[in-house]
């Protein structure tokens, strides 16, 4: 009988984890690759498994760092990648505090800039402080967590939970919302 | 703080999951979507799933996702199951788009698992000590019959009104109109009866049909071949998505022009010019309710400039001067363009005086529109909905807006057409209702006015979507409370007392108020009975979009608690109307309630539409899958259903003689009574439109979170000078009133609303526009829904809901 971390099942896990390294797409992985197991592997679970295998009843993201609060201009998003390579975002300080905002001023978020209705990316108009979709118009409000101004798709931007540490290091460390074009928001 | 839906991974459909053909049901554009259901222990995997994709990959843009709203548990034959809908790529009507509101289709479904839609009836309900109690269908039905049969046969029909929807989707569709259209037209021929969205049983569209052009004569495709698309008050990008996005989009992208003739600067006007460039998209933003003036000044100037279709006319139309004469049923007279031109000429600078735009954008229309393009005819397909349908003086304007399309020879044409929009997809299938009359009984004023004893309502709401509403509520109530208190007095006494003393109220002015639904609605407050019904999906369900493409959307799921199919509900009331009328010694007449011995919703389709068109059964029509056939079905041929691309594509029209008419539509400003004295009485025009986000789909997104965290109350769309003026805010609490009633919203600061011009939610069920319409409507009870005047002040500061949501502009804006 095995585990869930042992045996031929682990090894095709790392294995599969160890060539998406090899082509630089998991360079966030470090630190999150045990917790990314949930899905993954019990998705592969032989059928003749006789015992029950455990899983997380919730995805572990990565705590990844993003910047440095000083490395920000107010109203100038800041591309990033979160909670992998493939999955684009960006970090902003917006410049006045709002809700769940991180850092000194309470006024850093960040989001996915996937667009929840078909994946294209969002443009920033920084003249409102929206997200725009160049696909079928959708806007989203950073100002207000990332609701949906108007638009097609069927949730708000996904946005990223932020710790800021006493250095000032930005880490993100989860997201409010499945991200466009996968289900999981850890693969 | 927006809403978050915290899911950060969901279930995957194994690759044996059950595929169901679904049709989306809210809106007219019937985007084809895909079902999945599997078992609650079982799942697939990254490599291994229904979609038949690698799921551990990021997918790209337009790739298939399955976002969380499209993910619930529902009841199967008993047992819970997942559920997964998701737009299909394989339908041609939307190509894998999902919008705001069918993409929700799976969590707007009832669960018990989930918790989702909570508010949907699961068993009737009957008026029992003082509030309405859950019981049987069989005694439900019965007191139904009971009180229906006694009032009928000792007064008549006509005291019986019913308020029945007539569209497809949802909970409409062939099945649903047939079931109840053979109880109230063929078992009984009643005639006090009115359609959901309007006061009377009328087409919205009776010029059109008069001249021989049925109003969805174009196929989707044509916007994609034509040279200028025409809208008019018409919102497409939001209230048919993906008509405009798959195909109107795809048309600009191939070169077409765009006409918008609306008041409001629109977010279709904004996405049209970002798509075709602003140089291509015309916007006359005319005075609200001036569009005849408009249209006739547009066909005038095609005329002079020799830009008609000669051919065309002399073939297809009325050649010999007057077919109809204006008279109570023909609010204009018919007949050939010579004799049209006589009421409608009208030149450019009388039609930029009224309609307050320049005469030279007018000219453009009409060059756009008609003027001949490397030597060839022009193509032009012409769109309108609400704005004129429920508009100032509905027969002519739309008499005159068709008359530019049979002009320039756009009927039956690739890349022609001039068709509504729609709202719900069709679904008609009943027997005649000439019975009915023309002009239709005004139903709402038959009530007002004390006339009617008992109203059965089918997923109808006056409360949200009539005109004069206040009024209409303030009676309706009053009499149905009547039948209530007598209810009250006779508890703990045998049925018979309970109906003697209904009957005995009713016949004091009472009413007795049957109300079918699959919620509970607000009318619904005023029901002594209420019938659980279900929705699409729940049941098999027919209907047709709006290029006329039927399909079948199959059940994927069993109905919620008890609540049946509204065919199968009507054949419950004919088989305890038979019962009940044989024991009161009716045999004659109880025998007009046979023939509703059917199972399934699939015997009332095979009762009604397949004896209308053989050809057309479930079996084929699952079959031809999502993409369907285009109505009308004119055979099968190897294995495949055989439709029709285009409505009067051999030059022959649907009038007697197969010649079109023209309209003469003469510009009088007003048609309906009281509307000039209102505009110049108050100091707001009071419009109403659709919002993209629950637009057909509001009355279960009343009871969705995402939803109503977005708008936590109906809005009120202000120029920022006007709120300036009254003092308010973003988010701030408005009462909208004149003499009529009031209303309240909540204010959203639009720079684009032209001063004193602004907006609200129709059918709000928390706000209704209604309130503050006045009665009046067209010679054929058509109301004017879109004309309203009043005052507004302040109620309250934004309430902490409402101080948290975005109220940036709804517009895209390219960064
Ligand atoms: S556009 Fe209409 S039919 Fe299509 S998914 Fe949206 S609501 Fe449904
Ligand atoms: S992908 Fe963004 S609006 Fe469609």
């Amino acid at each position: 009988m095995q585990t869930l971390l042992s045996g031929n099942l682990w090894e095709d896990y790392m294995s599969r984890c160890t060539k998406l390294v090899d082509v630089g797409r998991r360079q966030f992985l470090r630190g999150g690759s045990v917790a990314a197991a949930g899905l993954a592997t019990a998705a592969v679970l032989p059928a003749a498994q006789a015992k029950a295998a455990p899983a997380n009843a919730q995805v572990d993201y990565p705590s990844n760092r993003l910047a440095n609060v000083a490395d920000l201009t107010v109203n100038e998003p800041m591309d990033i990648e979160y909670p992998d390579a493939d999955s684009p975002g960006a970090l902003i300080k917006l410049g006045q505090a709002v809700e769940g905002g991180a850092g000194p001023d309470g006024d850093i978020v960040a989001f996915s800039t996937l667009c929840p209705h078909k994946g294209w990316l969002l443009a920033y108009n920084s003249a409102d402080s929206t997200y725009n979709c160049p696909g079928h118009f959708s806007r989203f409000d950073v100002e207000a967590g990332g609701q949906q101004v108007w638009g097609h798709a069927t949730q708000n931007l996904p946005q990223f939970t932020l710790r800021v540490d006493d250095k000032g290091d930005i880490f993100a460390e989860g997201a409010s919302d499945l991200i466009f074009g996968r289900p999981s928001n850890v693969l | 703080m927006a809403y978050k839906r915290q899911i950060d991974r969901l279930p995957i459909p194994p690759k044996d999951a059950t595929i169901h053909n679904v049709t989306c049901h809210y809106c007219i554009v019937g985007c084809g979507y895909k079902a999945y259901t599997w078992d609650r222990n079982k799942q697939g995997t990254l490599t291994d799933n229904a979609f038949g994709i690698d799921l551990s990959e990021q997918q790209g843009a337009d790739g298939t996702w399955m976002a969380p709203s499209m993910y619930n548990v529902v009841k199967q034959n008993g047992k819970d199951v997942h559920l997964a809908v998701v737009p299909d790529h394989d339908c041609v009507v939307n190509s894998g788009l999902g919008s705001i509101r069918g993409a929700r289709m799976a969590e707007n479904r009832p669960s018990t698992v989930t918790g989702t839609q909570q508010q949907r009836l699961t068993d009737p309900m009957m008026w029992r000590y003082g509030v309405l109690q859950p019981t049987s269908w069989d005694d439900a039905l019965d007191l139904v019959a009971q009180v229906t049969a006694r009032v009928v046969t000792e007064g008549s029909e006509d005291d019986l009104v019913v308020s029945m929807f007539d569209h497809g989707g949802s909970a409409g569709g062939y099945e649903n109109t047939w079931g109840t259209g053979k109880l109230y037209f063929e078992s009984m021929k009643i005639k006090n009866c009115r359609i959901h969205n309007r006061p009377a049983y009328n087409s919205e569209v009776h010029s059109t049909r008069d001249m021989g052009v049925g109003e969805l004569n174009y196929q989707y495709k044509d916007y994609e071949l034509t040279d200028t698309i025409m809208i008019v008050g018409a919102n497409p990008l939001e209230t048919q998505t993906n008509l405009f996005l798959n195909h109107m989009v795809p048309g600009m992208r191939n070169g077409a022009r765009v006409i918008f003739v609306e008041p409001r600067r629109t977010v279709s006007v904004n996405a049209s010019e970002e798509v075709a460039g602003k140089d291509n998209v015309l916007h006359l933003q005319i005075n609200t309710g001036t569009d005849m003036a408009l249209f006739n000044a547009i066909l005038t100037e095609i005329v002079a400039k020799g830009w008609v279709d000669k051919d065309f006319i002399a073939n297809s139309t009325f050649q010999d001067g007057i077919a109809q004469a204006e008279d109570a049923g023909h609010p204009a007279a018919l007949g050939s363009i010579e004799e049209a031109m006589k009421a409608c000429t009208m030149s450019l600078d009388e039609a930029a005086g009224i309609c307050g735009v320049d005469a030279a954008d007018i000219a453009k229309a009409a060059a756009w529109i008609a003027e001949p393009k490397d030597g060839a005819r022009r193509k032009c397909v012409t769109a309108y909905e609400k704005g004129i349908i429920w508009g100032n003086d509905n027969y002519r304007t739309i008499g005159a807006l068709v008359n530019i399309a049979l002009a320039t020879g756009n009927v039956g044409r690739e890349g022609g057409g001039v068709c509504r929009l729609g709202g719900h997809q069709e679904g008609y299938y009943r027997p005649s209702d000439a019975h009915v009359g023309r002009p239709a009984t005004y139903v709402d004023q038959l009530l007002i006015n004390g006339g009617g004893k008992i109203h059965h309502i089918w997923a109808c709401d006056h409360y949200k979507t009539t005109l004069n509403a206040s009024q209409f509520k303030r009676v309706h109530k009053k009499r149905s409370d009547m039948v209530k208190e007598a209810m009250d007095a006779a508890a703990g006494g045998t049925r018979e007392d309970l109906i003697n003393a209904i009957v005995d109220a009713v016949n004091k002015g009472g009413l007795f108020v049957v109300d079918v639904d699959i919620i509970d609605s607000q009318i619904g407050q005023n029901a002594h009975v209420v019938l659980a019904a279900c929705e699409s999906n729940e049941m098999n369900l027919t209907s047709m979009n709006g290029e006329r493409r039927l399909r079948l959307s199959e059940k994927y799921m069993d109905p919620f608690g008890n609540s049946k199919p509204d065919c199968l509900i009507a054949a419950g009331i004919a088989q305890h109307m038979e019962r009940v009328l044989n024991a009161m010694g009716k045999a004659d007449y109880a025998a007009q309630f046979q023939g509703y011995d059917w199972m399934t919703e699939e015997d009332a389709f095979m009762d009604g539409y397949n004896k209308g068109n053989p050809e057309v059964t479930y079996e084929r029509l699952r079959a031809m899958g999502n993409n369907g056939v285009l109505e009308p079905v004119v055979g099968f041929e190897n294995g495949m259903l055989v439709g029709t691309e285009r409505l009067y594509s051999n030059g022959e029209f649907g009038t007697g003689d197969k010649k079109a008419r023209f309209c003469a539509a003469g510009w009088r400003g007003w048609q309906a009574e009281g509307k000039a004295e209102e505009q110049a009485k108050y100091k707001y025009w009071i419009n109403n439109g659709r919002a993209n986000i629950f637009w057909q789909s509001q009355f279960l997104d009343q009871d969705n979170d995402f939803i109503q965290d977005r708008f936590p109350f109906p809005f009120i769309e202000m120029n920022p000078a006007d709120m300036a003026d009254i003092g308010v805010g973003p988010g701030d609490l408005v009462e909208i009133h004149n003499a009529n009633g009031a209303t309240q919203a909540m204010v959203y600061p639009t720079a684009t609303a032209r001063r004193g011009e602004t907006l609200m939610v129709f059918g709000s069920p928390a706000g209704s526009q209604g309130n503050v319409i006045n009665p009046g409507v067209n010679e054929l009870v058509l109301p004017d829904y879109k004309h309203t005047w009043a005052d507004i002040r302040k109620i309250s500061d934004a309430p902490a809901t409402a101080k948290a949501i975005s109220f940036k502009s709804k517009e895209y804006k390219s960064a």
